[in-house]
């Protein structure tokens, strides 16, 4: 199980970019930080995700 | 009259103590996008007595700026990093305002916000947002970034929220409200969120790095 913006997704093992697809993020509006630690966006490929791990998904929006 | 420089701080300390204005007065905040978030959030640091800020934007006051943004009429067509300090400078005479009339670009940014403590992120894209909070928690892992999404709109002002992300990202608004779902940038909305945003700046420089 991980943890992505508060909600438990069967993600463990799997490549954070398939992830992110999936959850149909616009990878040129976000920051990605798993347990606390902002994963670089040349890193998204070779990312997978771990049993536990506490994904925040930063999704920007236009204004200011 | 304009007040000396020891009657401006002395008045600061009444206001904010010795200790934190002491703080306050040697930092160095980089201001990231000059509209409606960093003008604001620029007056509200100047006020406060920090000590350098570095203001970065590359556009010139339009008149469609005027009706959130902290400029005057007869400033719309010059460049906002010298308009801004201008402004800043009839309220804070003693600040030390170094500007860059430049777009932030990751090839740029951590050059241009090299001498500061604390990088607010103050953009209206989307994109360009995403881009400085990489940049800066990628390649500059001593620096706090402040950033904001989700101010537009007539919503309630009492959804604007700051949060920790980690330990040195902190993110201000609803984050929903998009400006470009058509639903507009309202002054005060706007104003709100630069002030959570500054707010942060002030409570993380006296050490107080809690929301």
């Amino acid at each position: 199980m991980v943890r992505i913006n508060g909600e438990e997704y069967q993600y463990e093992n799997r490549q954070l970019t398939a992830i992110l697809d999936e959850l149909k993020y616009d990878r040129t509006r976000i920051a990605v930080e798993i347990n606390e630690e902002i994963v670089p966006k040349v890193c998204y490929d070779a990312t997978v995700l771990r049993d536990g791990d506490i994904v925040e998904v930063v999704s920007f929006v236009g204004g200011g | 009259m304009v007040p000396t420089k020891e009657e401006f701080y002395d008045a600061l300390i009444e206001r904010h103590g010795a200790e934190n204005q002491k703080k306050f007065d040697n930092a160095c905040v980089a201001i990231c996008g000059l509209g409606g978030l960093g003008s604001n959030i620029s007056i509200c640091l100047a006020r406060a007595g920090v000590g350098k800020l570095i203001l970065i934007d590359f556009d010139e006051v339009d008149i469609t700026n005027l009706h959130r943004q902290q400029y005057k009429a007869g400033q719309v067509g010059i460049p906002k990093t010298e308009a801004l300090t201008s402004n800043l400078k009839e309220i804070n005479p003693y600040i030390t305002v170094e500007t860059h009339n430049t777009k932030v670009t990751e090839d740029n940014a951590i050059e241009l916000t090299k001498e500061a403590d604390i990088v607010c992120e103050a953009f209206d894209k989307a994109e360009s947002k995403a881009m400085l909070v990489n940049a800066i928690l990628e390649n500059a892992p001593d620096k706090y970034i402040l950033s904001s999404s989700g101010m537009a709109g007539f919503g309630s002002a009492n959804l604007i929220k700051t949060k920790k992300l980690s330990k040195r990202f902190f993110l201000s608004g609803d984050s929903v409200s998009d400006v470009n779902d058509g639903i507009g940038l309202i002054s005060s909305r706007v104003m709100v969120c630069a002030a959570h945003e500054a707010h942060m700046v002030l409570r993380i420089l006296m050490g107080e790095t809690e929301v």
